[in-house]
């Protein structure tokens, strides 16, 4: 009989070892993490100190904690937040009304020459934008779409479809031929085989879909800052207007910093599956 | 369990003979052609009228309508230093973040892998600085972490004999890179985790059970495994941090001086303090032409990460 080395026979001083070896990879990551998370955390102590606890040496830990700084960020943030809500909402709608077709056609019933389109759509992802950005301004200056909420609408859905058509087309592959083969036997067209087999299916990837593009379109400031002034500015650009030119202003930079941040972190923590497959555009699932 | 896609033909679902009535192809490409249409108007448009502006002197802010002045703009791009130190910054700052991002992103992956206490939570706090909206993160370093009187880093580190040092004057660069570094470490590991966690566990206990030590196993095993992970963040990681705008927009404004100044904030400066279209127009062109030459590679290298077979 062969003897099969078994953990639990192992001796005490060696299994001591290696718990204590795991423990201290545990504690290892642990200080890692905290250490990554701490600016966060400290963006977010700071943004409950009076300005004055703010700015002190040392820094304090202990204080007693305001919503002065956070009242102050909600009375000021009205116009901003509004329109980034509107480009977000809007250019991640048109993303999908015009990524879902766009993938269906790359994927499920494929136009002939299929890869060269997959391979534009992920070219126009390299190219700068920021390249253009003299002539943009012209362009927008021309059609009076300069400081208007469309033009950031235009080109954050521009900037998303690429993304969006690689990813939602990696969630039609997976709809299963035998799904699409009793479709057809049934008669159903296109429409309906999109309508009524796929977009069921596929409704998560969607949604995952729809929280990466919301995310780049919520956190954009290039584009933002330099062709829209007051009708269209957004969150990132109130981040700006919250650092004054003089006086204190750390802690009502934290607490509008939180403000603009927590949105996006909870839908980051909640779909951290999903962010993963939607970052690296559906390679990795 | 994740798996790198195959990018192999989609499964045809029915067979199509040679001759493809026109009605059918159309009927094909029907739905891809609001995507297509639309991304060519909105992406391309803008750099033909690059172009175009780019053989033009125009300021934006007078009334002079624009003129064409031959390749002036052109010889100035290329006898300025403004613009090759922007390009160089441009790179370095790329480089040498992507490069530490990435084996940050690996060792924290390695150490996420492994089983402990609370190994959700810490990965959960790991991944946050990637969700921090940029332009709250480049601000929150400026101020509260790194201010030089009463910034946290300064506080942390006066163990270490680190006194009021001003991060933003006398280290710029280093600093707009470190916020780059922080906020992208998560993004690098979150893929390679996925690798990691992709490895079919057989053949680590096969090597085990050869005795194979630790490191053994993971330059002859693990790191082949995530080659094509570790390119496919490397990648994209360049694609997003060779635009970066907002850190050094919100942190140095570029400076002091021009040590800061990468591509993006010099075509930023021509346009808004120059007031130059003609001028940001040749840049523009000269950084596409660069860039198509990187991304030429770039796009070699997506396919075949995707696995993407030339049929």
């Amino acid at each position: 009989m062969t003897a099969i080395p078994v953990r639990d026979h192992e001796p005490a001083a060696l299994r001591l070892r290696r718990m204590s070896g795991q423990v201290g990879w545990g504690v290892l990551a642990w200080v890692v993490g905290i250490a990554f998370f701490l600016p966060v955390l400290w963006m977010v102590i700071t943004a409950f100190k009076p300005e004055s606890a703010a700015q002190t040496w040392p820094p304090k830990f202990v204080f007693s904690p305001t919503l002065a700084q956070f009242r102050l960020v909600f009375s000021g943030w009205g116009p901003f937040v509004t329109h980034s809500l509107i480009a977000t909402t809007v250019s991640t709608v048109l993303v999908l009304l015009l990524g879902v077709p766009g993938a269906y056609a790359l994927s499920v019933h494929p136009v002939p020459h299929w890869r060269d389109g997959l391979f534009f759509f992920i070219s126009t992802k390299m190219l700068p934008i920021v390249a253009a950005i003299g002539p943009l301004y012209v362009i927008a200056l021309k059609t009076h779409l300069l400081d208007s909420i469309w033009v950031l609408i235009i080109l954050y859905t521009a900037m998303n479809l690429p993304l969006a058509i690689w990813l939602i087309r990696s969630f039609m592959l997976e709809v299963p031929k035998e799904m699409l083969e009793a479709a057809e036997l049934d008669g159903a067209g296109r429409i309906r085989e999109i309508g009524e087999v796929i977009l069921p299916v596929i409704s998560p990837g969607l949604v995952s879909t729809a929280l990466i593009c919301v995310i780049f379109a919520w956190n954009e400031l290039f584009l933002a800052l330099n062709l829209t002034v007051t009708n269209a500015a957004t969150m990132p650009m109130f981040l700006i207007s919250s650092v004054p030119q003089e006086g204190l202003y750390l802690a009502h930079l934290s607490a509008a910093a939180t403000v603009a941040s927590v949105p996006v972190i909870l839908v980051g923590w909640i779909a951290q599956r999903s962010l993963v497959r939607g970052l690296s555009m559906g390679a990795i699932k | 369990m994740t798996v790198l896609e195959d990018l192999a033909p989609p499964p045809e679902v029915e067979v199509k003979p040679r001759g493809v009535s026109r009605r059918e192809r159309w009927q094909l490409r029907l739905p891809l052609l609001p995507a297509l249409i639309y991304t060519i108007v909105v992406t391309q448009i803008p750099f033909l009228v690059t172009l175009w502006y780019s053989f033009q002197s125009y300021f934006w802010n007078t009334p002079a309508p624009a003129s064409f002045n031959g390749l002036a703009n052109y010889k100035t791009v290329f006898t300025s230093p403004a613009f090759r130190g922007s390009l160089v910054r441009s790179v370095v700052m790329t480089v040498v973040a992507v490069i530490v991002a990435m084996i940050l992103g690996v060792l924290f992956a390695v150490l996420l892998d492994r089983k402990f206490l609370g190994r959700s939570v810490v990965r959960t706090l790991m991944i946050t600085p990637f969700l921090v909206m940029p332009a709250a993160a480049a601000l929150v370093w400026a101020g509260p972490m790194l201010d030089p009187q009463f910034g946290l880093l300064n506080y942390l580190l006066q163990p270490f004999g680190v006194h009021h040092v001003a991060w933003l004057s006398t280290h710029a660069l280093g600093s707009v890179i470190l916020v780059m570094i922080w906020q992208w470490t998560p993004f690098m590991m979150l893929i390679v985790l996925a690798g990691l966690q992709s490895q079919p566990s057989d053949t680590l206990e096969a090597a085990k059970v050869d005795g194979a030590g630790p490191f053994a196993t993971f330059r002859e095993l693990t790191f082949p495994h995530l080659r094509p992970y570790i390119e496919l963040g490397i990648l994209l990681g360049s694609i997003y941090l060779v635009n970066v705008f907002d850190a050094v927009r919100l942190m140095t404004n570029g400076g002091p001086g021009t040590a800061t100044t990468n591509l993006p904030f010099y075509l930023f400066q021509q346009v808004n303090n120059a007031f130059d279209i003609g001028g940001a127009a040749a840049t523009g062109v000269v950084t596409v032409i660069l860039t198509i030459i990187v991304a030429t590679f770039a796009l070699r290298m997506f396919a075949r990460v995707f696995q993407f077979e030339e049929a």
